[in-house]
């Protein structure tokens, strides 16, 4: 089922949580709300799914008006950062909450909800936890419990607030692949919650990125990595280099680096940040030729990537830069003079006006 | 075992709880207990089994559990107005719950008979509909729900703030309305703390004096507490005829409370805590 939210706005006192959001999520993919904390993305999914109204603006599920129907009668599935379990059911009873709950006249029988229970249980591979409580079950477990709940009322949508937010490391990292092949299985349309980038860039199939209560920019993840639309989407999604700079005739020159920034045709210099990612500058050894001349002043190798930190010596700047490595010794020693040279970079003006 | 504990101080605690229950507890017990044996089975058994001292224990023990259950319905309603709803005066209401606990009782009990006495303001209405509350065993009663009030609500209160919004926001997702989610979700989880508030609650009605002597007119058979009855003993100086109707009072509130501590014991079991 697709949905669609409108023009929405909601404010808690004098705190914008949301102000002027539009967006389309289509029908059976998997999209990230993703922000910094107090964003607006928890209070957006919150009225999504009916647990929050908004103060203005529409939400429609498949093109109907869905604004104000009670959470009960909408359909969603919910899932809660810290699980929300009833402590005391156990895991079976816990999943079959929703539907026996039900009016007498739609509630399955008693074999039907046990059958559907097990394969729902089967379906987070936990089964064998059927007759144990809450408190017994991990961190992790807990979460695929909550996920088997909200399912077993065979929801439209399915909507979690920071599902793995209080699972450590480890076990994020198994959720996440997880949640990516459940999602491939059942496709439905599902929206989550999520302030790691990491996260929403490995399991979304696209990502809304809000920033204060709007929206930053809407894309797949590779899009939103390689083509972010404002500053902000920089400082959030990987790492980057920001450089204070002026621009002027489609070139701008950011701390003795020159990167091409055709929006800037103008003749006279405007203050811009530019924004170069560490793997999109090269260094080149020796202090003649291309590039402006830097010091190595750090190496690491983090993995298959070696980290190059170097410093710019007129205006004092530092950059990061990384370079794919495959073994073998360090091509650039710490005191060594080295050119940098980017090959890829966004400037945006400074002052927000172009 | 005690080598190799992690939180130090075991024996000395251990030793320190054990020698101050026995000063405050159990050493006066065991005195109550041989000045109750001192009469001889066959006395202590006619003392006890009295039809007068029958009558108090039905209505000392009956008049508790019903201030118990009442305080439990409407203990449990005043915390969920205390905790969930704000409003004008909020705080006056939450700190007059605990005035039972500091009014001596036999205010208490003088302003309830004045209540509910023949002229007084809800007395004259009820008398008229035929429904006598002083000097009858609703009034025992009513004086027993008013001092028993405080435990209800402050043992619920403090589990009612803790149980995560949450719980309520995902049964309602999963189509629970309003009453299920009471019953199924919140209801099972506040049932120690009511379990324990009741029997508070109930073991302070069983031991309350003051303020039911004041309302109840002590009629023998009728209207006598066990309580009352023992000091009217003590007022004969039949110190060990006393001593024997509070050993049966002590035998009895101990197997309920034992009772009530099960009860919980199995609620928290349920849940898998252990």
């Amino acid at each position: 089922m697709s949905i669609q939210v409108r023009d929405l706005r909601k404010t808690f006192g004098h705190f914008k949580a949301l102000d002027d959001v539009s967006l389309t999520f289509h029908s059976g993919e998997l999209v990230a709300l993703l922000g910094p904390s107090g964003c607006g993305k928890t209070t957006l999914l919150r009225i999504i799914a009916g647990l929050e109204y908004p103060d203005s603006g529409a939400v429609l599920f498949s093109g109907e008006d869905a604004t104000f129907t009670h959470v009960r009668e909408r359909g969603v599935g919910f899932v809660f950062q810290h699980y929300a379990l009833f402590r005391h059911m156990t895991v079976f009873d816990n999943v079959a909450f929703g539907l026996t709950v039900r009016p007498r006249k739609q509630r399955p029988s008693r074999e039907e909800i046990a059958k559907r229970v097990h394969r729902l249980l089967e379906l987070v591979q936990l089964d064998w936890l059927a007759d144990r409580y809450p408190d017994q079950l991990s961190g992790g477990q807990r979460q695929r419990i909550a996920l088997a709940r909200a399912l077993a009322v065979e929801p439209r949508v399915l909507l979690l607030d920071e599902p793995f937010g209080a699972l450590d490391a480890r076990v994020r990292k198994d959720l996440r692949g997880w949640l990516r092949r459940l999602h491939d299985e059942l496709h439905i349309t599902s929206i989550f919650v999520t302030h790691d980038q990491e996260e929403a860039m490995e399991v979304a199939d696209r990502i809304v990125l809000i920033n204060q209560g709007r929206v930053e920019q809407v894309g797949t993840p590779q899009e939103i990595y390689n083509a972010p639309a404002s500053p902000f989407v920089y400082g959030f999604i990987g790492d980057a280099n920001r450089l204070s700079g002026h621009a002027a005739g489609g070139w701008a020159e950011l701390a003795g680096l020159r990167v091409p920034a055709p929006e800037f045709g103008q003749s006279e210099p405007r203050p811009v940040t530019g924004y170069i990612r560490p793997h999109d500058i090269q260094l080149q050894a020796g202090d003649k030729g291309e590039g402006v001349a830097v010091r190595v002043e750090s190496v690491a190798q983090v993995g298959a990537a070696l980290r190059v930190g170097v410093r710019i010596p007129n205006g004092d700047t530092a950059l990061q830069v990384e370079l794919p490595h495959h073994g073998g010794h360090w091509p650039f020693q710490v005191g060594e003079p080295v050119r940098a040279l980017p090959c890829a970079a966004r400037v945006f003006a400074r002052d927000g006006a172009h | 075992m005690s080598r190799n504990r992690v939180i130090p101080g075991f024996g000395l605690s251990l030793g320190y709880a054990t020698l101050y229950t026995s000063l405050i507890v159990f050493i006066p017990l065991a005195a109550l207990a041989a000045s109750g044996i001192s009469l001889g089975a066959e006395t202590f058994w006619a003392v006890v089994s009295h039809p007068q001292a029958v009558a108090s224990y039905t209505l000392s023990f009956g008049a508790s559990l019903v201030a118990a259950l009442i305080n439990l319905i409407f203990g449990l309603l005043v915390a969920w107005v205390l905790v969930r709803y704000t409003f004008p005066g909020k705080r006056i209401a939450d700190a007059l719950v605990d005035l039972p606990f500091a009014l001596p009782t036999a205010v208490a009990g003088i302003a309830l008979t004045a209540l509910y006495g023949r002229n007084g303001w809800f007395g004259q209405h009820l008398e008229s509909w035929g429904f006598k509350v002083a000097y009858a065993p609703a009034g025992i009663v009513v004086a027993l729900t008013f001092i028993g009030l405080p435990f209800v609500v402050r043992t619920v209160q403090p589990v009612l703030e803790g149980l995560e919004r949450e719980l309520e926001e995902a049964a309602a997702s999963l189509g629970a309305n309003r009453w299920q989610t009471f019953r199924r979700v919140l209801l099972p989880a506040l049932v120690p703390a009511l379990l324990t508030g009741f029997a508070l609650s109930f073991a302070r009605a069983v031991g309350e004096y003051g303020s039911v002597v004041f309302i109840s007119g002590n009629m023998p058979y009728r209207t006598e507490i066990t309580p009352l009855l023992i000091y009217s003993k003590l007022e004969q100086y039949d110190y060990a005829g006393a001593s024997a109707l509070g050993m049966m009072m002590l035998v009895f509130s101990f197997v309920l409370l034992l009772a009530i501590n099960g009860l919980q014991y199995w609620s928290l079991r349920r849940r898998g805590g252990g």
